[in-house]
């Protein structure tokens, strides 16, 4: 028996997906030719999952300053922080985002996921408390199960389900950190921010706020859902991923909280891996610029998302229960999802295919994320592609909207119930 | 098993009843994932409701101690005696 036995039943799923065409999780493509096309199997093919929100992947001035970086200071730092020491950048880059973000302090790492890897599992201790939406990112209850802090789910955007199960806990003396995020990866949905900021200020919890998928979508300024929902005082915590809009790669976590930077000594995830490469710094410090100098990004990604989202809707798609530039259409089943997904390949139209049990309810989805740089021309064609693609599989009339969380009633996979503790929305980063 | 434990066993399998869609026999070796026929996502709601009716917290790592019906009484016995 081979140690890998135990994946027996995953690698049976694997090999029916990738049975049917092209395997969703190894896309591999030959070239990007803009931040909304690259060429797959010798055929152009717009991209319509990839998180480039603002579409600054390909940005002029964000390309020279990776370039330069480069040339003035390497490939990589080789280390860690703590051990090979900081560059002029690290300093730059976390002074730049403390002040976009109005905050005294400031710490990056080397991923978004390491952002909360790190965060949550130093921050909570042993005695203390973590209170994570029952939808939360992978990332969110990976970081909650490398701590030693009791961790309590609460119902998805439910500010009531968190208050009752913080006055469960009030007697309890441990310190009480409660996990939202700004938009929910899988279904776009976003965090009632104000009631759970009420929420918190009752019961004397700390919140943190992940804006992954908010930070340069939400907000006046794009500061994210505590910047739109007017709560950022009560936010102790904002992590988030130069991954999604800045187009880069890495994370980061600011905050006003007296003695932050004790971390940087404590934290195990900040410490012990290498930090980031001068030319992805270099061109994250340019793109949070360009972020602030183009709001009108902002205003043309929600004008896309709108086109998209009202476009799939009208034809009857079931899709998520509020418009945002993560667009999802829900389909029966896996079978039906993998097809879907193959067909509108064919098409020329990429985007993600999400399984259970990454995926809020056991309906599959059909995963898109929106740019300011994609053409209304392409978001036509996807809606179009969507609806000829549906009516050959039938999917066309409607199915029922995901809002209402429908339970199919065949499972998906029975894994021991430690994983099912564990299970996470495993969403997309 | 102490008349707690029986109490609370009994009282989870009264819930559980409800919520499964076919009658099946319930008891302290049934294994909730293999046995139940649950997909994860249930499981956790149960859980949750759970945590409701007997107005408790239910952390993560005392879920991933439990494989049977049997195990979960114990569990939230052991907690509801914490109140």
């Amino acid at each position: 028996m081979s140690i890998l036995s135990k994946f027996a039943p995953l690698r049976q799923t694997y090999d029916q997906l990738r049975s049917v065409g092209q395997n969703p999780f190894e896309m591999v493509f030959e070239g990007m030719l803009s931040s909304t096309e690259g060429m797959y199997r010798g055929r152009k093919t717009i991209l319509l999952g990839t998180n480039n929100y603002l579409g600054l992947t390909f940005d002029e001035a964000c390309i020279e300053e990776s370039v330069a970086a480069v040339r003035a200071h390497g490939t990589g730092t080789t280390g860690s922080r703590i051990a090979n020491g900081s560059y002029g950048t690290h300093r730059t880059l976390e002074k730049s985002l403390a002040q976009f973000f109005n905050r005294e302090h400031c710490m990056v790492f080397s991923t978004g996921y390491q952002a909360n890897l790190g965060m949550l599992s130093t921050l909570a201790g042993k005695g203390d408390y973590l209170l994570l939406d029952s939808d939360s990112h992978a990332s969110i209850y990976d970081g909650a199960r490398l701590g030693h802090a009791e961790v309590v789910r609460f119902r998805h955007n439910d500010p009531d389900d968190l208050h009752k199960r913080l006055k469960r806990l009030a007697n309890e003396p441990g310190q009480k950190l409660v996990v939202v995020e700004g938009i929910y990866s899988m279904l776009g949905d976003v965090a009632p921010l104000r009631e759970f900021a009420e929420v918190k200020r009752e019961m004397g919890a700390w919140l943190m706020v992940d804006e992954a998928h908010s930070l340069g979508v939400l907000g006046a300024n794009g500061r994210g859902l505590a910047e739109e929902a007017g709560v950022e005082a009560d936010c102790d915590f904002i992590v988030g991923t130069f991954s999604k809009s800045l187009g880069s790669v890495g994370g980061f976590c600011v905050s006003n909280v007296e003695d932050f930077d004790i971390l940087r000594v404590a934290c195990r995830p900040y410490m012990f891996t290498a930090s980031l490469p001068p030319s992805v710094m270099a061109s994250t410090i340019m793109a949070l610029r360009r972020m602030q100098e183009e709001p009108q990004r902002r205003k043309r990604l929600h004008e896309n998302a709108e086109r998209l989202y009202y476009g799939l809707r009208n034809l009857g798609f079931a899709v998520g229960p509020q418009c945002s530039p993560i667009v999802s259409v829900a389909v029966a089943d896996a079978p039906l999802a993998v097809e879907f997904w193959n067909r509108l390949l064919e098409g020329g139209l990429y985007l993600n295919l999400a399984l259970p049990p990454a995926t809020p309810t056991p309906a599959p989805l059909l995963r898109s994320s929106i740019s300011a740089v994609h053409t209304p021309a392409q978001i036509d064609r996807a809606v179009q592609l969507f609806e000829a693609v549906g009516r050959q599989l039938g999917v066309l009339p409607p199915l029922v909207n995901t809002a209402t969380r429908k339970r199919v009633s065949t499972p998906i996979s029975a894994p021991p119930l430690a994983e099912v503790a564990m299970l996470a929305s495993g969403g997309i980063r | 098993m102490t008349e707690t434990v029986r109490d609370t066993q009994a009282q989870i399998i009264e819930s559980l009843r409800k919520l499964l869609k076919k009658p099946m026999p319930l008891g302290p070796t049934t294994n909730i994932v293999k046995d139940l026929q649950l997909d994860s996502l249930a499981v956790m709601d149960f859980i949750m409701s759970l945590e409701d009716q007997f107005e408790i917290v239910i952390p993560l790592d005392r879920v991933a101690e439990v494989e049977t019906l049997g195990d979960l009484a114990l569990v939230v016995d052991e907690l509801r005696g914490r109140k």
